[in-house]
């Protein structure tokens, strides 16, 4: 007697385990640090009580290549996450591996979650798209470089915030003669290369911008444009209206936060972290500058940041609840508190719109330049690029251009070298698709 | 006379099992996959690779990037094992000679020892940081614009020093306890015929110290090759772009962060084959002209 009645009640107690187990849990893979990373939590907390099918666990990798890197080691192994953060210089590797990812709109249109590209930001839209335009990886922290200016450092030399480079170096001597460096920047490749390209909609490189595929994909880093650029920015730090801190995107920010630098480009994520720095002087941002020279006005840039992949080989339990969990991420209302919490952009018009409508921009002004900047007018060359081991191309850009602030080197030399090593990389990236 | 032996000839080899199974698997093993990687073009995901030959090779053999990591790499393992045993000889030749106090000196020189390379590469940032570093300040007042991490050659005089104080320590002890085992009898005697202290320092002590010496040296290179790893990611932040780097960093930046398996391996295969230079080196030329006491 005794023995059925145990019996009855494990029979009962393993029941009612399995149902208390019976969500389906998913792992998602980020490189998003301190308060970003609190942020992140705070989405996964969402979901998991937004419903009882699904669990989300976030776990934090380190940077984003380190993130990368330990996906890549964990899919060789058999052991990858279902969804995993990839930033956008690694985008062409991952796209690239056919088959390590499920892309994103069908797993969306497969597990019955709407989806139509037009409701993303223009300058989102098809970064992490293919040739075709069918979305690939899920925009996730998606921010522009825009440009930031201490309003009282303006003042001070009584002038107004350039929107063009033209501008710019009518005023610089002012800010110089008033005590400031007049610019900073925080990231070679990404503000003055990549997304110069697509202010100015110069094509980046062949195969239409790269996203037609690997094979004979070749840069267009070494055009008259960049040389004009770069022989410019050399010539404003030798007088002294530009200065360089090196790679380190805090050091150069940095001087911005001293009150040392009047204007800095950043990013538009760079808001949040602004704000809570609580800084003496009045501050304010501003569209990428551009070249009137090169065009009567400016384009679009497209985004930085990351997007999210789900990664192949999982249940279509587990597929379902990430399908799940990326149509709770692009609601308006969670899009639009990590843009409040964190500076990001707002991947979608609907969550653009409810920020308006809630009066964020009005309450921040330099929270809406972001989200407006990759609304501009449109081009071919806008849209991004792809282009395979640009984690190594970035890093080639950033050791040549670092020679040229340096004086080691000359802009002519600098260009040549990163075109002819950067077409030999693509060359052999081309080769580890086949 | 009777030799030691095992009764079975099995046994000798099942006590190796442990240790050269350790082996195969953590080095032969590895290595075996980076020698075959290095031929290979490979998309990290394991989907597509192109056999190349040796290309990998070639294009490193080209790479003016390469030629300028290995010539910096030269350099600074020259300057780091001259200066670390250089201030380490002087330091213990010093203490050797402390009468008062001489542990709790030896203790504080010793000290640094504990440092792991990553920390003392973090200490290096903080003494050498663009906006408030005190050395920075202090080099700032004889008119040098210090500028870690934007400036080539500030960055690589950064890692020099960290690597050095870090170095030092080691190299101290080893000293000392050479110094120590001199004999008395052998330091009187020089006292007699030789009046100058310099004098006797190079004719007897350094002499005798060059077993010592000999395999500092050797330690010494290895450190400056490989174990300052920790010093030059920490200091450039992990991202050198137009700073120096060792060949050692190059492989981690190009497997690790960029993701050429192909490349990073054939650059991994070129320093396994220094290593081997370095060793039959070690063995073969010096160690005969070295006589150990």
């Amino acid at each position: 007697m005794n023995t059925i009645k145990f019996t009855a009640a494990a029979a009962a107690f393993a029941l009612a385990g399995t149902a208390a187990f019976a969500e389906t849990e998913i792992t998602w893979w980020h490189a998003m640090g301190g308060n970003l990373g609190e942020t992140v939590n705070k989405i996964a907390e969402g979901f998991n009580a937004s419903q009882d099918e699904y669990k989300i666990t976030p776990v934090f990798k380190g940077s984003y290549e380190e993130t990368l890197t330990s996906g890549i080691a964990a899919f060789r192994a058999g052991e990858q996450p279902n969804i995993m953060q990839v930033f956008d210089a690694g985008s062409a590797t991952v796209i690239g591996a056919q088959g390590a990812t499920v892309p994103v709109q069908d797993l969306l249109s497969e597990n019955g979650v709407d989806f139509d590209i037009n409701d993303y930001i223009p300058g989102v839209r098809y970064f992490y798209a293919d040739n075709q335009g069918k979305m690939i990886g899920m925009p996730f922290n998606s921010s522009s470089p825009v440009m930031y200016y201490n309003a009282d450092a303006l003042a001070a030399a009584g002038v107004e915030v350039p929107t063009t480079y033209e501008e710019f170096e009518e005023i610089a001597p002012k800010l110089k003669e008033a005590g400031y460096i007049p610019l900073v920047q925080t990231h070679l490749p990404w503000e003055f290369v990549e997304n110069f390209h697509s202010r100015h909609n110069l094509p980046f490189a062949t195969n239409a911008n790269g996203y037609d595929g690997a094979e004979g994909t070749e840069i267009l880093i070494n055009s008259d444009e960049m040389k004009m650029h770069f022989t410019k920015v050399k010539e404003w730090l030798d007088e002294g209206y530009f200065g360089f801190f090196g790679t380190g995107w805090d050091d150069n920010q940095a001087q911005f936060e001293d009150g040392k630098a009047a204007m800095y480009i950043g990013s538009s994520g760079d808001f949040g972290g602004l704000t809570s720095k609580g800084m003496s002087f009045e501050w304010g941002s501003a569209y990428l500058p551009y070249w009137a020279s090169i065009t009567e006005e400016g384009y679009q840039t497209f985004i930085g940041g990351a997007a999210l992949f789900a990664m192949s080989g999982k249940s279509a339990e587990e597929n379902k609840a990430t399908a799940e969990f990326f149509r709770y991420l692009t609601s308006p209302e969670v899009q639009y508190m990590w843009h409040r919490e964190t500076g990001y952009v707002p991947v979608t018009t609907a969550a653009y719109e409810l920020a308006k409508a809630d009066g964020h921009y009005d309450r921040f002004p330099a929270a809406e330049t972001g989200p407006k900047q990759l609304m501009l007018q449109a081009g071919e060359n806008t849209r991004g690029y792809r282009m395979g081991f640009y984690v190594q191309i970035r890093d080639v850009e950033n050791r040549e251009l670092g020679r040229v602030l340096s004086g080691e080197t000359t802009v002519e030399d600098a260009l040549a070298t990163i075109e002819k090593e950067g077409n030999e990389l693509l060359a052999r990236f081309a080769k580890t698709q086949g | 006379m009777k030799r030691a032996g095992f009764a079975s000839r099995w046994l000798p080899i099942l006590l190796l099992v442990p240790q050269l199974s350790i082996i195969l698997v953590f080095f032969y093993w590895p290595a075996a996959y980076a020698v075959k990687s290095s031929f290979y073009l490979q998309d990290p995901f394991g989907f597509g690779q192109t056999f190349v030959g040796l290309e990998n090779y070639s294009s490193l053999a080209d790479s003016a990037e390469y030629l300028r990591v290995t010539n910096f790499t030269v350099v600074f393992t020259v300057l780091v094992t001259f200066f670390s045993l250089a201030l380490a000889l002087l330091l213990a030749v010093k203490a050797d000679k402390v009468i008062r106090g001489a542990k709790s000196y030896r203790t504080l020189l010793m000290w640094v020892y504990a440092v792991a390379p990553p920390v003392a590469g973090y200490m290096g940032l903080l003494l050498f940081n663009q906006r408030w570093g005190p050395l920075t300040e202090f080099f700032n007042v004889f008119g040098w614009e210090f500028n870690l991490r934007a400036d080539y050659f500030d960055t690589a005089f950064a890692m020099v020093v960290v690597s050095v104080w870090k170095q030092v320590p080691v190299n101290f002890i080893f000293f000392l306890s050479g110094l120590q085992s001199i004999p008395k009898s052998v330091r009187e005697a020089a006292l007699i015929d030789n009046r100058s202290a310099s004098g006797r320092f190079w004719d007897v002590t350094f002499p005798l110290l060059a077993p010592t010496g000999f395999f500092l040296l050797i330690i010494n290179i290895t450190y400056a090759l490989f174990d300052t790893f920790g010093v030059i990611d920490t200091l450039v932040k992990g991202e050198p772009a137009n700073n120096p780097m060792t060949l050692v960093y190059k492989v981690y930046i190009d497997g690790f962060r960029g993701n050429d398996l192909g490349g990073s391996s054939a650059q991994s295969v070129v320093l396994m084959l220094l290593v081997l230079a370095l060793t039959v080196f070690q063995f073969r030329m010096v160690e005969k002209r070295i006589h150990y006491t």
